[in-house]
């Protein structure tokens, strides 16, 4: 009575080694790296490297190792301070074109990365960083839809001769067309209608003259999807400006982006850049005279806007764009070889090198503004509602005379200081987000911070386990300490578990470890409890082992169940710390019902199975 | 070593009607509480700015408080936390300030009044829309979990069972979230984290002696319903107290030991586990009595029962 099979022995056995060898890494720790990766078409040579070794050697940098990786080159060393140290000595000596990065590598043997075997991976509030959830604002999107349609509706009739009274975007979305009569209005509404698959085209009630074109549900939603797309793409490009090791970038639901940077240790730097939802504008000015001073007091001619100049000074520009911020390929900041002053060299793609080539062309001689455009929202309390209004900063930040035709590069000048040119270059480069974004979450949480979370948390699982566990053996003698063994097995499955998956874990996630360690008892407290019962009522120990296990078995089936049911939909349901909570409670109910059974069995059964019992150490 | 070593024989259903109304005065203060004081919602909930910093010496509050307040904050909470060198700053939605600028400008003005002394150790910030969110979802969550487990348990045992259990798990959380209205602590993500975790336990606990009575119900054919669910309260009061036991065990040294972040979370499964416990006997026990089972009732799941007493 009471032996297992060998192969449930084996069973054990495996997921014990397996277990065990996967958790393993976490024993390690983490090597403080820098890592150096070149950007604009530099590259990390033998020479470079030589000489990064060199600098670090003689400012008294102790480096343990460069390693080069697809992601640059990785230079572990000894401390964090060392690690602040180094990456200033990079920035200093190697300059712009690299990128200098601080991260921390886990220091698994090479014998165990190679079955893939990491450490969990740390949540942002374990090891410090910045999360951002960031949200598109797709009411632009469609309104700069819709205002392209009217442009393109616009040259379309004009190139097919239908005169048009006026095409105008409606406040409720969509296009409104007016034309001058019946006969226009026909021809315009089956042009358009074959022309423009994606419009509704539809005749308006009431009035014969107009044409109203809105946007098919299908167009809507890819122009949304698409809005979101180009913004984590450029979120992407701009997050490797900002030289971070591993960040995270991923949509979240329909119209969010969450963002994580771990180790980011300014998050006003990585906000300026992220946040700021820059554009640019290319615009002719107007050179034909009107009066600046008629167009301030309201009247504003045909065709023109009124801009402002920074410090202020009012400016006229064509209504027209020549290019937008999204037609920019690269954007560099350098000094002027002729006048020393700071300037930036714009590279345009073909369409908008197209576009520039012909305006130029026609334009020598002209002046040429770049208007930047930054947006900026609010949110205001107006009688217990809150109202969200964004209120968009334009400034004509450079006026300057085309001096001849260009197409694909050329330089804005006139800027004020380095760090300013710098600074555009960086937005400029990024491209320009073609829907606003907003910053509706953000979570930081300072290294030290981080590194407090992780003792105090490591620290209280540790301890809490201890007193359990001394507690069992007080109470069940030598089923307490089958029981610790389990407990132990326990833990390591979970961490395990998690490194394998490599699921976040957060503070709610050590949280929910310990509470697993404080209920996966209770499975074997039921068993032990039961097989008590058993001796109280007279029964043989062997038979009582027997009638323990099974009859405690569907109790702890159902109430692991029901507490699994509720950590699916915490899983389902929840964000941020309640998932993490989630995921190691559910790990942890599976787990311990494996080892508070299956585990406590097999070592019960090989104590006491298969021979003369005549008392249990219980 | 045992505390019970022979079965007791507490007649703990005779007290239900104590217990009944021990129960509805603690719901009629948490409910009260709850309407009147309300919770003290974190920046997770309220939407709104929070900033702790770490000092390298002990400050006063009230000092950071004038330093924020001049930096155009007139309406900051700054509360020292967990040592006298870390303060936290709350500050609720601004209204003229785009939300991301908030927390760089408060950094601003106090890297300025305490150059070198100050470390930002942790930010928050949570637009209005994101809290309502959170509200929603989690109360959503903790529907759809009581749903789910009403489910299971009329599936596994009867409908009169899974009535009894809801009823208590709805008294737990009530009680729960009471207490943190009535002591004012802080209510943020990882508490509503614990409160959906003592659902998890309180259930888990239930459905323990859920299980002995219906075991009991089978067994002692002749007995009364009221001294079958005795007897199963009896059976199962050593395991009870020590699963209670080692539970608690580790949250206080979660409690004591885990930080100031994480002292909300343990304190709602503290209070969770004292109430669950309770309230498996006198709210889900009680509530199946008072509903009326009767041995009848359970008897079709035999077969059920049979199959999973067949393993080894």
């Amino acid at each position: 009575m009471n032996q297992y099979p060998l192969w449930k022995y084996f069973l054990i056995f495996v997921t014990v080694v397996i277990g065990g060898f996967y958790a393993l890494p976490n024993m390690y720790g983490e090597y403080a790296v820098v890592q150096v990766s070149a950007i604009r078409g530099s590259s990390i040579d033998e020479t470079t490297r030589n000489s990064i070794a060199d600098i670090l050697r003689g400012s008294g940098i102790d480096v343990l190792g460069m390693e080069s990786k697809q992601q640059g080159l990785i230079i572990k060393l000894q401390n964090t301070d060392d690690q602040l140290k180094a990456q200033s000595t990079i920035i200093d000596t190697l300059g712009d074109d690299y990128i200098a990065a601080l991260n921390l590598v886990p220091a698994t043997p090479a014998w165990l990365s190679m079955f893939n075997a990491k450490p969990m991976y740390l949540g942002l509030d374990l090891r410090g960083g910045v999360h951002f959830l960031m949200e598109v604002d797709m009411d632009v999107a469609l309104r700069q839809a819709d205002e392209r349609y009217v442009s393109d509706i616009r040259s379309f009739l004009r190139e097919k001769k239908i005169r048009y009274l006026s095409i105008t975007r409606m406040s409720t979305g969509g296009v409104e067309v007016k034309l001058r009569d019946n006969g226009d209005r026909d021809k315009a509404s089956t042009v358009i209608r074959r022309e423009f698959s994606n419009l509704v085209v539809s005749d308006v009630e009431g009035d014969d003259l107009s044409l109203h074109a809105k946007m098919t549900d299908q167009n809507i939603r890819e122009t949304r999807n698409f809005a979101l797309q180009q913004n984590i793409i450029t979120l992407r490009k701009r997050v490797n400006e900002l030289g971070v090791a591993e960040p995270l970038i991923q949509r979240q639901g329909d119209n969010r982006i969450v963002v994580q940077l771990p180790g980011i240790q300014d998050p006003a730097q990585a906000k300026d850049i992220l946040g700021a939802t820059a554009t640019l504008e290319f615009r002719l000015a107007d050179a034909d005279g009107n009066s600046v001073q008629d167009a301030v007091a309201g009247r504003v001619p045909a065709g023109l806007s009124l801009y402002e100049e920074r410090g202020g000074a009012p400016i006229l520009l064509k209504r027209q764009i020549i290019v937008t911020g999204d037609q920019i390929i690269d954007a560099q900041s350098g000094i002027d070889q002729q006048n020393g002053t700071p300037n930036v060299t714009i590279s345009l793609d073909s369409k908008g090198a197209r576009k520039m080539n012909s305006t130029t062309k026609a334009n020598i001689g002209k002046p040429m503004a770049v208007v930047f455009i930054e947006r900026k929202t609010t949110t205001r309390i107006i009688d217990g509602q809150r109202v969200k209004s964004s209120k968009e900063v334009t400034e004509v930040i450079n006026v300057a005379t085309i001096r001849g035709q260009f197409s694909k590069r050329f330089q804005i000048t006139g800027l004020d200081t380095t760090e300013e040119a710098r600074k555009l270059a960086l937005l400029l480069r990024a491209g320009a987000l073609v829907a606003p974004i907003d910053i509706v979450e953000e979570r930081t949480v300072g290294p030290s911070l981080g590194q407090d979370n992780i003792n105090k948390g490591f620290e209280s699982v540790i301890i809490g386990f201890i007193v359990v566990l001394i507690f069992m053996v007080v109470w069940y003698r030598l089923f307490g300490l089958v029981a610790n063994i389990a407990l132990t097995l326990n833990l390591v499955l979970i961490v395990a578990i998690l490194s394998l998956l490599q699921a976040t874990l957060t503070l709610p996630g050590i949280a929910g470890i310990v509470l697993t360690v404080g209920m996966a008892v209770d499975a074997n407290v039921l068993i032990f409890e039961r097989i008590r019962e058993e001796l109280r009522i007279g029964n043989s120990p062997q038979a009582s082992i027997n009638a323990g296990y099974d009859k405690a078995l569907s109790t702890i089936a159902d109430a692991n169940i029901t507490t699994f049911i509720a950590a699916i939909v915490l899983f389902a349901f929840g964000t941020g710390p309640i998932k993490g909570f989630a995921i190691t409670l559910s790990i942890g109910i599976l787990t311990s019902m494996f080892t508070a059974i299956m585990g406590t069995r097999a070592i019960i059964n090989l104590i006491y199975g298969g021979r003369r019992v005549s008392k249990l150490s219980i | 070593m045992q505390i019970l070593n022979r079965e007791t024989t507490i007649n703990f259903m005779s007290k239900r009607r104590i217990a009944f109304i021990g129960s509805m005065i603690l719901l009629l203060v948490s409910i009260g509480s709850i309407a009147t004081r309300g919770l003290n919602l974190g920046v997770d909930f309220t939407g709104g700015t929070l900033v702790e910093i770490g000092y390298q010496t002990a400050v006063e509050p009230a000092t950071v408080r004038q330093v924020i307040q001049q930096a155009g904050f007139e309406d900051a909470m700054v509360q020292s936390y967990g040592t006298a060198r870390d303060v936290l700053i709350r500050l609720a939605p601004q209204s003229d300030m785009s939300s991301s600028e908030i927390s760089t400008k408060l950094l601003d003005a106090l890297y300025k009044a305490y150059p070198d002394q100050v470390e930002m150790r942790r930010v928050e910030f949570v637009g209005p829309q994101i809290g309502d969110e959170l509200t929603e979802d989690g109360g959503l969550a903790m529907l759809i979990a009581l749903l789910c487990i009403l489910v299971y348990v009329s599936l596994r045992f009867e409908k009169r069972f899974a009535l009894g259990s809801v009823a208590a798990l709805i008294h737990d959380v009530i009680i729960t979230i009471g207490f943190f209205s009535l002591f004012q602590v802080e209510f943020d993500l990882s508490v509503l984290a614990a409160v959906l975790a003592v659902i998890g336990y309180s259930l888990n606990d239930t459905i323990v002696v859920f299980d002995r009575i219906r075991e009991n119900f089978r067994r002692m054919r002749k007995a009364e319903t009221i001294e079958v669910m005795n007897s199963a309260i009896n059976q199962m009061l050593s395991r009870t107290i020590i699963t209670s036991l080692t539970t608690l065990l580790v949250l206080t040294a979660l409690f004591f030991l885990g930080g100031e972040i994480i002292h909300g979370f343990a304190t709602a499964l503290i209070v969770g586990i004292f109430v669950g416990t309770y309230s498996s006997i006198y709210i889900a026990s009680a509530a199946v009595l008072m509903l009326g089972v009767s041995k009848q009732d359970l008897m079709p799941v035999e077969k059920e029962g049979a199959v999973v007493d067949d393993r080894p």
